[in-house]
């Protein structure tokens, strides 16, 4: 069952140094919040798993968290780079990243069979792409019924996944929708989890078939509303693009990077602080 | 009549708008694919079904989304699937018609990068990587490429291939049991580049007004071959324009919105 609780009391009994880390939301419910929590908690040598490693997993690597990347598109969504993760790539700053690179088709597919206790999983995909030469996870098996050539990829099983999703009740079920991604397969996939939710109410009030995470495969919940700015929560705030844009120019240079994450992040308690800092600036 | 204005990335997308039909299953990139899909739906094409790589299918969005995910795609799709099964069920199945997609880099036989310029352990620069595009290029039927006419973009042979073209000039994608038929035309600001039949290079097919075959071969990295009786691109026209004009326009305002 799924333990109500801080996300400051989640990440540190739930995260440890060391740990692989899925934090999933594609685009939407992105777990922001929980991001600067592992910052201020100084986690490190964490292997970050994510198929758009977007701003968060910049400033995890930025600040030094990460000792490996597991990813499928590394951009800043309709901008440009991520400054941090090319940093580090390219010049080995703040230290050298290791990376496991995939499609999206191959990395939900792995997610799929992490959730699934599945070794791996098969697909139609990487024909023709150079990335099953430079990832080891990636391999082409024969179909034993058909003889059709298919790609193999290596099932991801997290330590810890952590997703942010609209709602929980008070026993813990959690209740997402619109872009839901892979959320519900990183959780599964994971042996520990952490839900961030905008709200806690009495009834969820999900109709059938919605997404629905029961919470005895949840670790943690907790309440942080807010708490994917600047993704978006649908039915709750929409995503600050101009966020996005400055993120461009915050993240380019290591001192602007720093000072801003000292500002930000390490110089404030919590998430509200956070975002009422923002107000300030 | 009066000379209609336009700038070169209006020609662009307005070409691109133009190779897409109506009741088409097009899978759309974010960025130009985007703007050159919606343009199609909102003019000679009401009825095309746009599917991103979110999870939105037959989405209709008022506005051009900044992120692939925006709220929009969303709010206005027919259905929002899981990734998982977007891969799945919609892009693996064969149900696509029209694979719509940009570039960092594209060479000679539109195999395309987005992984990194040099070496890819050393790389001198590291591009955002594959997304959804190895299998969009591979399972749909056909693939259309958008990208601005640069010597950096179009190289003779891609630093890395992330999603496979018409791959060289002796492999058949069908040996590598690849469904789909790959690149159909590479629309850019200068003109319109399709394969040689025979020997599967791009070749200049259609050239956009007041551009000049010499410019379009500077621009190549390759020396670029061209079609016999070169046909001029139409130029856009009023509607067109409008239309692109008012997305364009409807896109910058609500992007500049401030989040409440």
């Amino acid at each position: 069952m799924a333990e109500l609780t801080s996300l400051k009391q989640a990440v540190s009994e739930l995260i440890r140094d060391g740990d692989s880390l899925a934090m999933e939301g594609f685009t939407h419910l992105i777990p922001s919040a929980a991001g600067h929590e592992i910052v201020r908690q100084h986690k490190t040598d964490l292997t970050l798993i994510r198929m758009t490693p977007d701003l968060i997993y910049d400033q995890l690597i930025g600040m030094g968290c990460a000792r490996k990347m597991v990813f499928s598109w590394g951009g800043n969504p309709g901008v440009g780079s991520l400054y941090r993760f090319r940093d580090a790539i390219e010049n080995g700053w703040p230290r050298a990243l290791e990376i496991e690179e995939h499609s999206h088709a191959g990395m939900a597919n792995a997610y799929v069979a992490g959730a699934s206790n599945l070794p791996f999983a098969v697909l139609r995909g990487y024909r023709g792409s150079g990335l099953p030469q430079v990832n080891p996870r990636i391999k082409f098996i024969d179909c034993p019924f058909t003889g059709e050539k298919l790609a193999a990829v290596a099932a991801i099983r997290p330590d810890v996944a952590v997703v942010h999703a609209q709602k929980a009740d008070r026993r813990g079920n959690v209740l997402l929708w619109g872009i839901v991604g892979v959320q519900k397969e990183a959780v599964l996939a994971a042996k520990r989890s952490i839900v961030t939710v905008e709200e806690i109410v009495d009834d969820l009030g999900a109709p059938p078939n919605a997404v629905v995470l029961p919470s005895w495969v949840i670790s943690a919940v907790c309440a942080v509303p807010g708490g994917a700015y600047p993704s978006y929560a649908h039915g709750y705030y929409g995503r600050d693009n101009n966020f996005y844009k400055a993120w461009e120019a915050i993240s380019r240079t290591r001192d602007g990077f720093r000072a801003w994450m000292d500002r930000h992040v390490i110089g404030t308690g919590d998430f509200a602080e956070f975002r009422r800092s923002l107000i300030k600036a | 009549m009066a000379k209609i204005d336009y700038t070169a990335d209006e020609m662009m997308t307005i070409a691109a708008a133009r190779l897409l039909r109506d009741r088409q299953v097009c899978f759309v990139g974010i960025g130009l694919p985007s703007a050159a899909a919606n343009l199609a739906r909102l003019t000679h094409a009401p009825n095309i079904v746009l599917i991103y790589e979110s999870g939105t299918i037959g989405t209709r969005p008022d506005v051009l989304p900044l992120s692939i995910g925006d709220g929009i795609l969303a709010d206005t799709a027919d259905t929002v699937v899981s990734v998982p099964e977007m891969f799945h069920y919609w892009l693996q199945s064969g149900r696509i018609d029209i694979g719509f997609l940009g570039a960092a880099q594209v060479d000679k036989y539109g195999n395309i990068n987005t992984t990194v310029i040099g070496d890819y352990h050393q790389p001198s620069v590291r591009l955002p990587g594959a997304g959804g595009a190895p299998e969009i290029a591979t399972s749909s039927r056909d693939i259309l490429i958008i990208i601005r006419h640069t010597p950096r973009a179009f190289v003779e042979k891609v630093d890395f291939i992330t999603s496979v073209g018409l791959l060289d000039a002796t492999t058949d994608r069908r040996a590598l049991g690849i469904p789909g038929n790959g690149p159909a035309a590479i629309i850019t600001d200068l003109g319109i580049l399709k394969p040689d039949p025979k020997t599967r290079e791009l070749v200049l097919s259609s050239l956009h007004p007041e551009v000049t075959i010499d410019q379009v071969k500077k621009a190549t990295g390759w020396p670029l071959g061209v079609v016999a009786d070169l046909p001029m691109t139409e130029p856009p026209n009023a509607d067109e324009l409008r239309v692109l004009r008012d997305l364009n326009h409807r896109s910058s305002q609500s992007n500049q919105k401030a989040v409440a």
